[in-house]
């Protein structure tokens, strides 16, 4: 992967001064390529990540869906796929090979509205063949990223 | 207490310096660039191996030469990466880092008085340590305008002297100065011609951002039956702690190193040895440290260049040897008022010879965040010397 994009995923807010003095490419050249990453897609969004466990008065809560459908001529997963993912409550959806075909991660304000989702929304569509649900009870690491308490290097500050 | 201590221990360590070390270590929330090591963790596999080898019972000694399972993964590493072959069973060994394989090295060879050349500057350990053995130091300084490299004249003139030894360090600690293979090989030429054995420190081998590494003993088949080669696991795999080096060198210098160390050290811990051998299988985080490295360094050289510091772009190790000549204090000055004015730590030139005291060696072994923070408070403190 360009090693600008390596940067950007660790850190998005890097400013453009820093990033000339890590990677030795004028802004000039930066400011093109990234231009060109974003318009290629390559660049989705800038994203912040943000541990709401540590967020006071944050209610919501996460679910993880695994659903069974029966595919359809020519088209396959696609459009069943489609049909599902454009729900809002569905923030991330995946073709899985193994025991069910679809994984969803759904998030809601509460335990009541995830399963009014299911039993009103998912289930009643007809290509639905089966839905198991597992609520989240925490996170510990997301996107590489742990999000409990971190290691912390105990060097001492001044050796030879 | 007077008469106990022996004189020549007593006399060995430079003024000042300890005291500076322990003013910063006195101090809290230090922005510290003056750190020998990396601010990495050692990779968890490595460290995982480490627990389970707890758990599997490994708790006792091991052959004075350490487990031939590391000693065998070090030999086809070695035979990989350098094409350098070395006999599992009588030409490694393994040592509690690589300082107990340098001081190996040179209580094997050394007889009392012989001669020693050390490339100033310079690691402290190399002078301390043939000093404490009874050897004497030939000191070669080495100078900013060269590159921190071998003047091969001057070394020439040395070797006159019949030296026993002759320590290098590549890449370099302070510098960050690491020679090409034709470097390397000028400096043999003239070495060749005498006895004159070869200690060739390179435990930043894997801290190379220009160019690729050359082992010492690989210049020719002579080079290698003259060359105690040292290594470890301390900077390529962030395991200072677990303190696991190795030597590589002809059977009958092994024998001889292996002959104190069994009675010094018995062997190096068990359980470093076992996380070691896994750590070998870590090569993608070797590669991805390296790379965070090499993104520090250039901008740092960059912020130190822009601040006024007289520096070349290191090649290796993750240090800067910057020259503070340009503000007209002495090293040990600036860096106690740095610490005392912004609370930076770097180490002062002095350090590493008695030369070197209009430079500072600033460590980019920390995160981009402290780097930064630094350059500020730098930049904060030259505003007043001025």
């Amino acid at each position: 992967m360009d090693e600008i994009l390596e940067i950007l995923e660790a850190n998005a807010r890097i400013s453009l001064e820093d990033l000339e003095k890590l990677t030795g490419k004028s802004k000039k050249e930066l400011e093109k390529s990234i231009a060109q990453y974003e318009k290629k897609g390559v660049i989705i969004k800038y994203k912040t990540m943000i541990n709401k466990a540590k967020i006071k008065n944050e209610n919501g809560i996460i679910a993880l869906i695994e659903v069974r459908v029966s595919p359809q001529k020519d088209v396959g997963f696609d459009l069943v796929a489609e049909r599902i993912y454009k729900f809002p409550e569905v923030k991330t959806c995946y073709l899985i090979s193994g025991t069910y075909d679809l994984l969803l991660i759904v998030e809601g304000k509460n335990m009541h509205t995830v399963a009014g989702f299911v039993s009103e929304k998912l289930s009643p569509l007809s290509t639905v063949k089966g839905t198991v649900t597992h609520f989240m009870l925490k996170k510990y690491k997301e996107d590489g990223i742990i999000l409990t308490q971190g290691e912390k290097n105990k060097r001492l500050a001044i050796t030879y | 207490m007077k008469n106990t201590i022996a004189k020549h221990i007593e006399k060995v360590a430079p003024s000042g310096i300890r005291e500076f070390f322990d003013l910063v270590l006195g101090m809290p929330d230090v922005i510290s660039l003056g750190v020998g090591e990396p601010d990495f963790i050692a990779p968890w596999r490595a460290r995982e191996r480490a627990i389970t080898a707890l758990e599997e019972g490994f708790t006792s000694y091991t052959s004075n030469k350490g487990l031939f399972v590391l000693r065998q993964s070090i030999a086809n590493f070695l035979e990989k990466k350098h094409a350098l072959s070395y006999n599992p069973d009588t030409e490694i060994l393994i040592t509690v880092g690589v300082s107990e394989g340098l001081d190996l090295a040179l209580r094997a060879i050394l007889e009392p008085r012989d001669k020693v050349i050390v490339i100033s500057p310079y690691f402290v350990a190399y002078p301390a340590l043939t000093e404490i053995i009874g050897g004497r130091v030939l000191y070669l300084p080495t100078r900013e305008e060269e590159g921190f490299k071998i003047d091969v004249k001057k070394l020439q003139a040395l070797m006159s002297q019949q030296p026993k030894a002759i320590i290098l360090n590549n890449p370099s600690n302070p510098t960050g100065t690491a020679y090409t293979r034709g470097e390397l090989q000028r400096i043999w030429n003239v070495i060749k011609r005498k006895e004159t054995i070869v200690i060739s420190d390179e435990v930043y081998e894997e801290l190379m951002y220009e160019g690729r590494h050359t082992c010492f003993a690989s210049l020719d088949k002579k080079a290698q039956e003259r060359t105690i080669l040292l290594n470890g696991f301390s900077k390529a795999y962030a395991m200072t702690g677990f303190r696991i080096g190795y030597a590589c060198a002809h059977e009958q210098i092994i024998a001889a190193m292996t002959k104190v160390h069994s009675f010094s050290m018995m062997c190096a811990s068990v359980i470093s040895q076992v996380a070691a051998n896994e750590a070998l299988k870590a090569q993608k985080e070797v590669v991805q440290m390296r790379l965070d490295y090499k993104r520090r360094r250039d901008f740092m050289v960059r912020e130190l260049k822009r601040l006024g510091f007289s520096l070349d772009r290191p090649q290796g190790a993750f240090y800067c040897f910057a020259s503070i000549k340009n503000f007209k204090i002495n090293s040990m000055d600036f860096a106690k008022r740095l610490l005392f004015e912004e609370k930076v730590a770097v180490v002062p030139g002095r350090a590493f010879g008695k030369e070197y005291d209009s430079y500072i060696r600033i460590s980019y072994a920390t995160s981009l965040d402290e780097l930064k923070q630094a350059v500020i408070a730098i930049e904060k403190f030259l505003k007043k010397l001025q």
